[in-house]
């Protein structure tokens, strides 16, 4: 009864969505086992043939549920950002973990050099690490520069320092030691082939405890959407909900990032999506927008390796080309009298 | 400097200022401000343009860092838990942007976060009080619209709505007025004198030195000292109106009321 009283329609909503969101997924995931260069025979075969069961058990089974997670994890990371800096254009990358991350890639790379073929699951590993490393360390550099988390705008302006004076340095790296310049291709434009089970039980962790510190701090980003005094008067203890935050937005993005290179607009489109189909808290944001991110990163990855195949298409190319002109039919659609996002 | 906050024989104010200091960047806004706001009483500060109404009535709410010292209800607010704080005062920020995509029903919900235990599930309790604030404000029908769907005044009634949510005992509102329409103005008029019955204390930044009239007392404030603090329809309170104002408005009597009209240039001259 109270619960027809208040926002029960929205709350409802919000549920009515999640559930929808996640029944797409698990549509969907399964669609993406049958897709690849052997096709969707492998599935059927999946019995009696070992070859075709191992395609679908060891390569398409963790790039699929892969990019369900990093996609999750940009999503949440997203709406975390968003909260945080109170501004619908915050990305989570804002805070240079983007470029941080792609100058490790590079620096690994160039180090790693004329590695042959033979130790390739090494330097991708090594690969992994040095991408979160970097993420993580651009993270730091940023904080160190702002001074802290409290200033928001000091830290937003040190983000964008951060992110071009490492993006600058990534590509130096890479006009020093141009041979690695196409293995980095593929990390700067993203991509789930590498994606095996280890990758995706470290997303899966990383995505749960990142739901659970946002999910906890939620009303914290309720109360500061109506401005830093207003939160601070209902006696909201901010200081040390945005370490929190900012410690979330580096594990989620660096995680991400780490495994699948750099996929954009996933984590800035997906909490748009969410609030253009429903009005709600914080807590069921940063929920529905990684069930968002993970099916937006999940379609994207299946019909990159559906569009031409047997060959593919990097995630990261379609993710940019959609998400782009999601974010311009949004900008259009809105009246011109709201200003637009 | 405590010796300033020490309550005065048998009674509690409900907000005590002792020369206080609040710097903005390099400039001093508040120079020494001494202050006592009684309880169960409706005080508004009225100041020309740049006197530091907002600052001071942000000081008083512990929202700023300053020098100086503030007790709210004889207790100094620097020893008074956050959320213990946040139950004893609530605070209505001036022209606050944001929201857009939260519905009425969850802003005024989050008046209630200082009595909520954490991840707590609202209580019946607190659905009341939300229920009872917006019906106030006549919020009540929006309840489940999103914030950035409503006007300028109506945004205002659901602010509003989510401070008297909190059911704090001290109320401080900069500018409540903004962007409502006469018919809101006096059902924000009875709403402060009804709260001021149930012997809550009301401190209000108006602009409007008409309304600012009506209240119980008046805090002249000018370039960031107290000038005067007395009751509003005292003799002595409208002469210091009257000198913040370079003299240009006259307070006149009508219908039982005091007014603030524009001094015409004829008038300045005579």
């Amino acid at each position: 009864m109270m619960d027809q009283l208040r926002t029960g329609s929205q709350s409802r909503r919000a549920a009515v969505l999640a559930g929808v969101l996640a029944a797409l997924s698990v549509v969907l995931l399964v669609l993406a086992l049958g897709v690849g260069s052997t096709g969707f025979e492998s599935v059927l075969r999946i019995a009696d043939d070992p070859l075709a069961a191992q395609i679908v058990r060891d390569i398409r089974a963790p790039r699929s549920l892969g990019a369900w997670f990093a996609g999750g994890l940009l999503g949440l990371a997203g709406a975390v950002a968003q909260g945080l800096f109170r501004n619908p254009l915050a990305d989570p990358y804002l805070l240079g973990s983007a470029s941080g991350a792609a100058l490790g890639v590079a620096l690994a790379l160039a180090v790693a050099g004329s590695t042959p073929m033979a130790a390739e699951w090494l330097v991708r590993l090594g690969l992994t690490s040095a991408a979160f490393a970097g993420a993580v360390g651009a993270v730091l550099l940023t904080l160190a520069l702002a001074r802290g988390v409290q200033h928001t705008l000091r830290l937003l302006l040190a983000g964008v320092v951060v992110g071009v004076v490492l993006g600058a340095l990534g590509q130096l790296v890479l006009m020093l030691r141009p041979e690695v310049m196409l293995a980095m291709q593929a990390f700067s434009l993203g991509t789930t082939s590498f994606v095996g089970w280890t990758s995706c039980w470290l997303m899966g962790s990383v995505c749960l405890l990142c739901l659970l510190v946002a999910g906890a701090q939620a009303h914290v980003l309720d109360g500061l959407s109506l401005g830093e005094a207003t939160a601070v008067s209902l006696g909201l203890p901010l200081a040390r909900v945005r370490a929190l935050l900012v410690t979330v937005l580096a594990l989620a993005t660096g995680t991400a990032v780490a495994q699948t290179g750099l996929i954009a607009f996933v984590g800035l489109a997906a909490p748009h999506l969410v609030r253009s189909l429903v009005k709600t808290t914080h807590g069921y944001l940063i929920l529905l927008s990684g069930l968002m991110g993970a099916l937006l990163l999940l379609a994207a990855d299946t019909l990159a390796r559906w569009l031409i195949a047997p060959q593919e298409l990097p995630v990261g190319v379609l993710t940019a080309v959609l998400g782009g002109a999601y974010l311009l039919f949004l900008m259009h659609r809105r009246s011109p009298s709201r200003g637009g996002l | 400097m405590r010796a300033g906050l020490a309550p005065a024989a048998g009674h509690i104010d409900a907000l005590v200022a002792a020369s206080l200091r609040v710097r903005l960047g390099d400039n001093e806004v508040l120079h020494g401000v001494t202050l006592r706001i009684a309880q169960g009483c409706w005080t508004t500060i009225v100041g020309p343009n740049g006197a530091g109404k907002s600052t001071l009535l942000k000081a008083l709410a512990g929202l700023l860092p300053c020098q100086g010292e503030v007790a709210l209800l004889g207790r100094s607010l620097g020893d008074v838990r956050g959320r213990i704080r946040a139950q004893q005062i609530a605070w209505l920020g001036q022209g606050e942007g944001g929201g857009d995509d939260l519905t009425v029903w969850d802003v005024a919900m989050l008046g209630r976060l200082p009595h909520r235990a954490w991840l707590a599930a609202p209580s019946a309790q607190d659905d009341q009080a939300v229920e009872t604030a917006l019906r106030a404000t006549q919020a009540w029908d929006w309840r489940a619209r999103s914030l950035g769907q409503l006007s300028g005044g109506e945004r205002q009634r659901v602010l509003l709505a989510r401070a008297l949510a909190v059911q704090a005992q001290v109320l401080l509102m900069d500018e409540p007025l903004a962007n409502l329409d006469p018919p809101h103005q006096a059902d924000w008029l009875q709403l402060v004198r009804a709260l001021v019955a149930q012997g809550r204390t009301v401190v209000s930044v108006l602009h409007e030195v008409s309304m600012a009239l009506q209240s119980d007392m008046l805090v002249v404030l000018d370039r960031g000292e107290v000038r005067h603090h007395g009751a509003s329809s005292h003799p002595d309170t409208h002469a210091a109106l009257l000198a913040v104002f370079d003299q240009r408005l006259r307070i006149v009597a009508l219908h039982g009321q005091w007014v603030a009209l524009p001094a015409t240039p004829a008038q300045l001259h005579v």
